[in-house]
């Protein structure tokens, strides 16, 4: 059963992956991503993983896709043929790049899966429940990189009110 | 929140660098334009304060934050270069963005936080913080690469960089969470033991190591992930294109080398040969193709590329004699050795490429500097000297720097790749001393606009100190290499 799902996500998740670069119409292609957002959330619940899954949904889905709609209905970009003529040249990488992976891991033997290390000291997550331990994670064994992460957000939001704002050199040169 | 004071008290240079960096942002509205000079002595000081502490603890190796920070001699030794680094750029940049009208307080906030993120780098035990500093470092860069909003080379040079950087960032991950998936952790640690578990031809560790190779040669701009490059050290501002060519490829290095050494140090076997391979063209295609190039922004860019090949050269070293724990010590520290040589020449390079400006523009054209010995003598005179070293001439530190590397090759029975790198070394010379021909042999354009030096006293203080390392490490690098020897040792 869980296979089952797991095939049918893991299905959706490619073909509105390839879609999604595939139409020439951005607007299909950004529908195509919030179908695959949302399968990958699918994915996220059948690993137990109910918090991320529902971040998946409200900032993917919610937050993030609306933004891509935004730009593309502002730019009003209907076809972008552009990139299509590189097709050709991409086409032939990207095969030849998955054989050599389907290859690869075609020389798999014996048991591919198993970790060999345990999974980090994280406590299971139905003792505690899946927020607190992802919480717990954060704030305990991983407080330093989420402190960096918050850095990231920093200079993402600082950078774009330095690279977007209008009248900020015309300022500096009356001075 | 649990975690020990002496956490805090260990990442201090981390947290000075970050807060220096948020006091900037927060103080630049209180600033007089014609003050900024305040917010770049400010973040000098800071650096000061940082290289003070970092130094006084060089000789210990503590973790923290469970293992997900590493502060030892390794990381130390890089801090330190990158924290010089920083300085010199900020010095130099004092002059320059005023008279490229960017004088913007934000800059130095942005230098600061990339800083901060290459030092997560390079004292990173876990992926995923070496993975979160390199973004925090990039972030930074493609803001302050597109930071001449009025130009349009500016901006592509930002959206080529970020475009580029983060479907880098995204093949990185994917080999990342490979090895995640093959070692349930992101330590270093733990992979070295699952690598050990599991064998050499594994085909998923085999995939994850290509996957990483390729995230960690785009930031290192190695062949054949070096597209950015040309067009990104040409658009960005001189002052960013320095601190980029420098600070991140040496921050980037030193991420590679904990990566591959620590946490896949068991499939040397497997890396070296890859590595050999990029090394090669690296150094073919960047010695190469600068000849032909007539900017000099971009010349420097891909001497930036066969530099990154050349110090490829010493890990591959490493790689290739897995028992020979000396000549693998060796093969490394003459990696860092050459980085750090390589830092004082280019950023004297780019030094004198922002000093130099012809009717208020940047010449960046090699035949703008026709006949500059005679107009300013004093800057064609440390063009020649920075430009010998990266052509490798003694007395100067590249020589130095690539005997370090050759040398290395050779006591690893690998002296065709030595004869390889003198062999194109001698091509590199072609295309440095042309700009010493122009400037010292070609009559200057009589018509021509005349060369106009933006200086500062500091600036002259920043070169002077760049002229002095190349000279100075050229005649006695002793301290250096043992400096360098002593870091390396903490690697396995």
């Amino acid at each position: 059963m869980a296979q089952l799902f797991f095939f049918y996500f893991a299905g959706i998740i490619v073909l509105t992956s390839i879609l999604v670069v595939a139409l020439r119409n951005p607007v299909y292609s950004a529908l195509s991503l919030l179908i695959m957002f949302f399968h990958v959330a699918g994915l996220y619940v059948t690993l137990h993983a109910e918090f991320v899954a529902a971040v998946q949904i409200i900032v993917y889905a919610g937050a993030i896709l609306v933004l891509y709609l935004f730009v593309v209905m502002l730019l009003n970009l209907k076809h972008e043929d552009r990139y299509h003529a590189q097709f050709p040249v991409g086409a032939l990488l990207g095969v030849t790049i998955l054989t050599e992976v389907v290859l690869l891991l075609l020389q798999q033997h014996g048991d591919p899966g198993t970790p060999v290390a345990p999974p980090d000291t994280v406590p299971p997550a139905a003792a505690i429940g899946n927020t607190e331990a992802i919480g717990e994670a954060l704030y305990s064994t991983y407080v330093f990189p989420f402190e960096v992460a918050s850095l990231i957000l920093l200079v993402a939001m600082i950078g774009a009110i330095v690279l977007a704002k209008r009248d900020l050199f015309d300022v500096n040169r009356k001075a | 929140m649990t975690f020990p004071l002496s956490d805090l008290v260990a990442i201090l240079p981390e947290l000075i660098v970050i807060g220096a960096a948020c006091l900037v942002f927060a103080l630049d509205p209180l600033t007089p334009p014609s003050r900024k000079d305040w917010l770049a002595w400010f973040s000098v000081a800071a650096l000061a304060a940082c290289a003070y502490l970092t130094i006084s603890r060089m000789g210990t190796s503590v973790s923290a934050f469970s293992d997900l920070v590493i502060l030892d001699p390794f990381a130390g030794f890089w801090k330190l270069l990158l924290y010089g680094v920083t300085g010199f750029t900020i010095l130099l940049s004092l002059a320059y963005l005023k008279a490229a009208r960017l004088n913007l307080g934000e800059y130095y906030g942005f230098i600061l936080l990339s800083l901060a993120g290459m030092m997560v780098m390079v004292s990173a035990a876990d992926l995923l913080t070496i993975y979160l500093g390199m973004e925090l470092m990039s972030l930074s860069l493609y803001v302050l690469a597109g930071f001449k909003r009025f130009e349009a080379r500016s901006l592509e040079a930002a959206a080529k960089y970020f475009v580029l950087g983060a479907f880098s960032s995204g093949i990185m991950l994917y080999g990342i969470s490979l090895l995640y998936g093959v070692s349930g952790s992101t330590r270093l640690s733990a992979i070295a033991v699952a690598v050990t578990t599991r064998g050499l031809d594994d085909p998923m560790l085999t995939l994850a190591m290509i996957l990483l190779i390729v995230g960690f040669g785009f930031k290192i701009a190695a062949v054949p992930f070096h597209m950015w490059t040309p067009d990104v050290y040409e658009g960005s501002p001189t002052s960013v294109t320095a601190f980029m060519a420098v600070a991140s490829k040496a921050a980037s290095f030193a991420a590679f080398l904990r990566v591959f050494l620590e946490g896949l140090g068991g499939l040397k076997a497997n890396w070296y040969v890859l590595f050999l391979i990029l090394c090669l063209a690296t150094l073919a295609l960047g010695n190469v193709v600068a000849i032909v190039q007539t900017n000099i922004k971009r010349m420097l860019a891909y001497s930036s590329i066969a530099n990154a090949g050349y110090a490829l050269i010493g890990v591959v070293v490493s790689g290739y004699v897995p028992a020979d724990r000396a000549a693998q010590a060796f093969g490394l520290s003459s990696v860092m050795l050459y980085l750090v040589i390589y830092s004082f020449m280019t950023l004297g390079a780019f030094a004198v490429i922002a000093m130099l400006r012809k009717d208020g523009v940047e010449g960046d054209e090699i035949d703008d500097y026709a006949g500059l010995a005679k107009r300013q003598p004093v800057a064609a005179f440390l063009m020649l000297a920075f430009m010998a070293s990266l052509a490798g001439i003694p007395p100067t530190a590249g020589f130095i720097g690539k005997f370090y590397l050759f040398m290395a090759a050779v006591k690893a029975d690998l002296a065709w790749l030595a004869v390889v790198g003198v062999l194109f070394a001698a091509v590199s010379a072609y295309y440095y001393l042309r700009v010493v021909m122009v400037m010292y042999m070609r009559e200057p354009e009589a018509a021509g606009a005349e060369f106009r030096l933006v200086t500062s006293p500091v600036l002259a203080v920043a070169l002077a100190c760049a002229f002095a390392g190349v000279l100075v490490f050229g005649l006695y690098p002793n301290p250096l290499v043992s400096f360098a020897t002593q870091a390396v040792l903490v690697l396995r």
